[in-house]
């Protein structure tokens, strides 16, 4: 296990995509310290930032309020990390496999474009969760990401695979333009949710406003989503049990791109 | 050497049995009067591949099921790994797609897999939706009464089928009920079936006929009606004889299904256990009763 220990709290945002367990897989804690980061505009060191200990495992564990550093876990394959505090923007943004467990809240693009791994936000995560990048064609593709807070605006856009469970609220445009996978908020979906919705599920357990290009099609007990709320259950998401036992209206949609998606809406009858 | 349980002769012979492919499948539906009936409409008709292209039956119903509800698992073995998708396409989209609230899961970990809900689901004619839970892929295929999820994959592996052992009784009825304390007996191992009806056999048949087109006819030697005609196996006092027929997905659990049966069917009106074979020439697997029972 490596710790790092924030030292000063940084005035200006911090790039350091390399605080990941493919970097410091093997290092010793001097050579932790010397991988470069970027501090506002200027090139610094790891260790300028940072006190580190540890052995160079795949275990990464972070202390601090590290809400001004990016990329944390980005692009990672392997290993954990774990988080005592915030993180800034892009955390595990673009990641393979391994973990992520953030006990605070994480600024936007958490987990954008992820193809794999585990993402855990005990507080509450920004706009762009698991979504694509401006310019991109898809967003998250693969993996789990599951927020216990809530989240901001185009939860999973562009979402191609994989699951994002948000305990909490979501802002506008959840699930925008998706062409599969699955997003669950258990709080209250924003506006236009499923816009541009080619494949893909939405889950909401509050009556959301859906916009007119979904249609109403049934109520019914989908077999998968009690198979998927179990697999939440089994990593610690409190799962009420009429949810996994209970009815859903489901809506067709958007009719507006193919029509192949669907939200389903707890039924509470 | 001659050994005896309960004052029964166990025969120092042995039951031949085959090499089989095997997948266990994975029934759940809303209640276990439905998982039920699905598994046993599948396991229908499956009592022998001589006559059925493959043999099934009911392992038992599962705790621990993927979706939470009740559910019993199936085991269905084939001779050629290729007749395996072919017979589980049939059985699970004739029998199991079509029952009220069943969903289908893949009930063996096993690196050789076919692909059956793959397949089943162009039943969803471009409708289909697949998810992805935990690595496993699922597909939904819309129903009239909802939705039918069945998983993308199944695993098979090699297995071992025609494991027997024939009781001996002096009585019709002694040696039914021998017979079905052995079944009930069995039914507790875990990892094999007992193909047919009630889990007993009795009209157990040799691999040749006098009639060109036949391959299999009546075992004459354990046929107590001809004991005066024909070379018999069947010992003076002995009026009925029975078989247990075993299916497994391993040659242990084959075993461990051949020791508890024979404990349990060696009662009181029982002469003899003895076991099916060829001589040694057919079969890939030899079960020794007495070995397997020393075992214990």
């Amino acid at each position: 296990m490596t710790t790092l220990t924030l030292k000063l709290q940084p005035s200006v945002p911090v790039e350091a995509g390399v605080i990941t367990p493919d970097h410091f897989l093997g290092k010793a804690p001097a050579e932790v310290a010397d991988l470069p980061i970027t501090v506002g505009n200027e090139q610094a060191r790891l260790g300028d930032l940072f006190s580190v200990t540890g052995n160079g495992t795949a275990e990464i564990i972070l202390e601090g309020d590290l809400a001004r550093v990016k990329h944390i876990g980005a692009g990672m394959t392997q290993g954990r990390i774990t988080v005592h505090g915030n993180v800034g923007m892009h955390l595990g943004a673009e990641m393979r496999g391994g973990e992520i467990v953030v006990h605070g809240n994480a600024d936007d693009w958490a987990g954008a474009e992820m193809t794999g791994g585990f993402i855990r936000i005990t507080g509450n995560a920004g706009h762009g969760l698991g979504g694509a990048y401006r310019g991109s064609r898809r967003g998250m593709n693969r993996g789990l990401i599951v927020v216990e807070g809530s989240a901001g605006n185009e939860v999973g856009a562009i979402m191609r695979r994989g699951l994002i469970a948000v305990l909490g609220d979501v802002g506008d445009f959840a699930g925008a333009f998706m062409t599969a996978g699955t997003i669950i908020v258990f709080g209250r979906l924003g506006a236009r949710a499923g816009a541009g919705l080619k494949r893909g599920t939405i889950v909401a357990f509050h009556p959301p406003e859906l916009l007119p290009t979904f249609r109403y099609d049934c109520v019914y007990q989908p077999s998968f989503l009690r198979l998927m709320l179990q697999s939440l259950r089994a990593r610690g998401v409190p799962v009420k049990e009429e949810y996994l036992t209970g009815y859903y209206r489901r809506y067709s949609g958007d009719f507006n791109a193919l029509g192949k998606g669907e939200i389903l809406v707890y039924d509470q009858r | 050497m001659t050994l005896y349980i309960n004052g029964v002769e166990i025969e120092d012979t042995f039951a031949e049995a085959f090499k089989m492919w095997g997948a266990r499948v994975v029934i759940t539906a809303k209640n276990r009067k439905w998982a039920l009936e699905a598994a046993t409409k599948m396991t229908g008709f499956a009592t022998s591949v001589i006559g059925c292209k493959c043999e099934a039956g009911i392992e038992g119903e599962v705790e621990d099921t993927p979706d939470g509800r009740p559910g019993v698992s199936v085991l269905l073995f084939t001779p050629s790994k290729d007749d395996l998708p072919k017979r589980l396409m049939e059985r699970i989209g004739q029998t199991v797609m079509t029952c009220p609230t069943t969903a289908c899961f893949n009930g063996l970990s096993a690196p050789d897999k076919v692909s059956i809900g793959g397949q089943l689901r162009y039943f969803g004619d471009g409708y289909q939706m697949s998810k992805v839970i935990d690595g496993r892929r699922f597909w939904r295929i819309p129903v009239m009464e909802g939705e039918f999820l069945i998983e993308e994959k199944f695993g098979i592996q090699r297995s071992v089928g025609g494991g027997n052992f024939l009781i001996l009784g002096e009585t019709p009825d002694v040696t039914l009920e021998a017979a079905e304390r052995a079944v009930e007996a069995m039914q507790r191992v875990r990892g094999v079936v007992l193909p047919f009806p009630g889990g007993i056999v009795r009209s157990g048949s040799k691999t040749r006929s006098r009639y060109k087109f036949l391959i299999a006819s009546t075992n004459d030697a354990f046929c107590p009606t001809l004991r005066g005609v024909v070379e018999s196996a069947v010992p003076e006092g002995v009026n009925s004889v029975l078989e247990i027929v075993i299916d497994g997905l391993d040659i242990e659990a084959v075993e461990e299904a051949t020791r508890v049966g024979i404990r349990a069917a060696c009662i009181p009106g029982v002469r003899r256990i003895s076991a099916g074979n060829y001589g040694g020439t057919l079969g890939q697997f030899q079960i020794h009763l007495h070995k397997v029972l020393e075992a214990a």
